[in-house]
């Protein structure tokens, strides 16, 4: 493996890890903008708060990994993907700026007006911010940043590829974060909110399933490199996710919803990797290959010594919160 | 800067730079002015709440520990709006700048990285910490603050890195226009980047120290004088007293590398005109109108002593420096004046404050030293402001000094002023939000709930269950 390969390869481990967890954050919102008025919805709002309340800060690091990673080690494309698509990047930054600092204010808010008013945009920003890092990576995909300089500013990311990567993005953390809800609110006990979640799961589950299958045949005509890339080498991955997505459907109807989570996982892994082996090995698809884009050697080698200390630091730390998550003293809901 | 040289300097530079530049320098100014005091935050509390949460435990004292726990609380809330705020600049790099990131992205990038990876750490610590108050057992609760308090040095070590390196640029070399042979550990670990790098992790530590024993010096005006207050200021005021009184020294070691590394911000510092053929004075005041300084006050010798260390050497004068090299002068020595003002009132106040204390004498008990803490937190934070607007304006026209100007990193995009105005609506409701949530807080925590409750009418929940 080339220098260049092993930065990509990093650089697209934490796309995963983002679109994974970071992802799960985010499709909470969907169930909480969804839950109905504030005495209805109360219990599942708790529950979303509480299960994501502590991991949330974490998971949204991976983002500025990403960045970080992408502009140091492939600058010039950083710059041209950041030029071109600057106002996909920038609604989904403003829905990032509103959803945290919202999610906080909920929190601690003084009055049930407030803590509506904060509900309400933590949530709706939530939906929307997957939609446009879905439509950047249908830009990407379907060839429409240039290697430098600066592609088209609207047609680049409103497009069927982006439209329909903006979906399937909104879909997928949806769907992930329903299995976990469904699975916190049956180890927290709450049977009547589990069953609320499972079926609302299970149909945003069919529902995004649907649309990855029918987005296949838009992408034949709008993304034809990514396209092949998915019918060829990235072929048992696709196949991959749909079994494991079709395996998370039974298991939730069967109610077994902590292998549900992995299988969920798995799915949404397998989906996200079979984008990135699908358009290797452009970086940047039909503009700019990995070993074309990427910077100085020695800046590749350094950046690879950081990824190595923080598997060695942040793994394990990472690995510890979400234990820690998982046991029965955090699990209740008031101390 | 007068107002003629202004407007010429505005018009001229509409005539030369790119449609980006203006907007993407006030966009600059305020997403990393605003972050800049949240960072400071982020830095400093997690040192300030591990003391305090360490006297809870040691002494056995309910009052420090609720005092802990409400500042974890508090914490969260500027962590979190910390978070959102920071990745606004790391888009920003891209957005604003993309000659500059085009360019030197993978010369400047690995201290990022590193920063990054000190994030990451941060932000799962702090979860641990605050969800682990009654979940864990104390000690080892309590020890899950020191990595905040570690991953904040790293990481404010690694971002002034770079500033550093825009100030005075290492690990690369020019051949034919090409950056080549790129050196990224130089750069992480340049000379400069220290005495910077310590410069404003004091600085942190002054804001959050200020910021918090005036909020208890507030209290403490309003009649409320019980343990809990004075606890609170002691502990806080501590942090910014240490501080405050370390940072002109660190200052000045800084301030004496300048005129080696960037002579023409050491003379707009100065007001520096001319090279004098003595030793130079300090100049108190004062503003350049017409190529004159006028209004200042001089105390002969003493700006040798302090920017060069020295009862002979003088400081460069800005008549050595070509012209368009110049930083805007008045906007850098204003700044850089009221940075070393209110940082030596400062100084003076907490002196006088433990002196007094030494001597037998509470201050705290009248109401004049509480009404000058109770602003302490303000005056912390335009010193720290102003000595950022000192190094970066001081710094211009270069972004990368001697290597890149600003004009050279920005983009065309003209449509960028929409983006300043939608930030400044943003970044204003989450002021304003921040404000109202803190406040909220507070009001409840004086009428004694302790535990907040949780979004949306847990009360209802309560009875579900």
């Amino acid at each position: 493996m080339t220098l260049e390969i092993a930065v990509a390869a990093a650089l697209f481990a934490g796309v995963l890890a983002y679109a994974l967890f970071g992802g799960a954050d985010f499709g909470s919102g969907f169930y909480d903008l969804t839950a109905g008025g504030p005495s209805r919805g109360a219990e599942l709002r708790t529950l979303v708060d509480h299960s994501i309340g502590p991991v949330w800060e974490a998971n949204h690091v991976w983002l500025i990994y990403v960045l970080v990673t992408w502009w140091t080690a492939f600058p010039e494309s950083f710059a041209s993907t950041m030029s071109t698509l600057i106002l996909p990047m920038l609604f989904a930054l403003l829905g990032i700026v509103l959803r945290g600092s919202s999610f906080a204010f909920r929190k601690y808010a003084a009055t049930l007006t407030q803590a509506r008013f904060f509900g309400a945009v933590f949530a709706l920003s939530s939906v929307v911010t997957p939609f446009f890092f879905g439509t950047i990576a249908g830009a990407i995909a379907s060839g429409r940043v240039p290697a430098s300089g600066r592609g088209e500013l609207i047609g680049s990311w409103v497009n069927p590829t982006s439209l329909f990567g903006g979906v399937i993005a909104v879909g997928t953390c949806a769907f992930l974060a329903g299995c976990f809800l469904t699975a916190d609110a049956a180890r927290g006990g709450s049977t009547r909110l589990a069953e609320q979640l499972r079926v609302r799961t299970l149909l945003v589950g069919l529902a995004t399933g649907a649309v990855v299958l029918g987005a296949l045949v838009p992408l034949e005509r709008d993304a034809p490199t990514l396209a092949d890339g998915l019918e060829t080498q990235a072929a048992p991955l696709i196949v991959l996710s749909s079994v494991a997505g079709v395996g998370t459907l039974v298991l939730l109807v069967r109610r077994r919803y902590a292998v549900a989570r992995l299988t969920a996982l798995v799915a949404v892994a397998a989906v996200v990797a079979g984008w990135g082996v699908g358009q290797y090995p452009w970086l940047l698809v039909d503009q700019v290959t990995i070993e074309d884009a990427a910077g100085a050697d020695a800046t590749l080698a350094a950046l690879l010594v950081a990824v190595g200390i923080a598997a060695v630091l942040v793994v394990p730390s990472l690995a510890y919160l979400y234990r820690l998550t998982q046991t029965e003293a955090w699990t209740r809901p008031h101390h | 800067m007068g107002t003629p040289d202004l407007l010429t300097s505005i018009l001229a530079s509409d005539l030369a730079d790119p449609a980006g530049l203006m907007p993407a320098r006030q966009q600059m100014a305020l997403s990393l002015g605003w972050h800049i005091i949240l960072a400071c935050f982020g830095v400093a509390f997690p040192a300030i709440i591990f003391t305090m949460h360490l006297i809870g435990i040691r002494r056995n004292d309910p009052d420090a520990l609720v005092l802990a726990r409400r500042w974890a609380k508090v914490s969260a809330v500027l962590f979190a709006i910390g978070a959102v705020s920071g990745t606004v600049l790391s888009f920003e790099m891209g957005l604003l700048w993309p000659g500059l990131m085009g360019t030197y992205g993978d010369v400047l990038g690995l201290p990022f990285a590193f920063e990054g990876l000190a994030f990451f750490l941060e932000a799962i610590f702090l979860g641990i910490y605050l969800y682990g108050w009654g979940r864990m057992p104390p000690k080892q609760h309590l020890l899950m603050v020191l990595p905040m308090a570690v991953t904040g040095v790293i990481g404010t070590f690694c971002v002034i890195a770079v500033n550093a390196w825009m100030n005075a640029p290492v690990g690369f070399d020019v051949v034919d226009g090409e950056v080549t042979n790129i050196r990224p550990w130089a750069v992480l670990l340049n000379p400069d980047a220290f005495w910077q790098f310590l410069h404003m992790w004091v600085a942190a530590y002054m804001v959050a120290g200020f910021s918090i024993a005036a909020v208890y010096a507030v209290g403490m005006l309003r009649g409320r004088r019980d343990r809990r207050h004075r606890l609170g200021f002691t502990v806080a005021f501590a942090f910014a007293s240490v501080s405050a009184v370390l940072q002109p020294f660190v200052g000045h070691l800084l301030g004496g590398r300048l005129a080696v590394t960037q002579p023409a911000k050491l003379a707009a510092f100065e007001l520096a005109m001319e090279t004098d053929d003595g030793p130079s004075p300090l100049r108190l005041g004062g503003l350049l109108v017409d190529g004159e300084v006028r209004w200042a006050i001089d105390i002969p010798r003493l700006g040798s002593l302090i920017a060069r260390n020295s009862f002979t050497e003088p400081v460069q004068g800005l008549d050595t420096i070509p012209a368009a090299d110049h930083p805007p002068i008045n906007i850098t020595h204003l700044a850089f004046q009221s940075m070393v003002g209110i940082g030596t009132l400062l100084m003076v106040a907490v002196l006088l404050f433990w002196f007094a204390r030494w001597r037998g004498h509470d201050l705290l008990a009248g109401r004049w030293y509480l009404r000058f803490v109770a602003v302490s937190g303000v005056l912390a934070i335009v010193a720290m402001e102003a000595g950022w607007i000192a190094t970066e304006v001081g710094r211009q026209p270069w972004i990368v000094y001697g290597f890149m100007r600003t004009p050279e990193a920005a983009g065309e995009n003209s449509g960028l002023w929409w983006l300043y105005g939608a930030t400044f609506v943003v970044y204003t409701a989450m002021t304003i939000g921040a404000i109202v949530v803190l406040r909220s807080m507070a009001r409840r925590w004086r009428a004694g709930e302790e535990d907040l409750p949780s979004p949306y009418g847990p009360q209802l929940q309560e009875t579900d269950r």
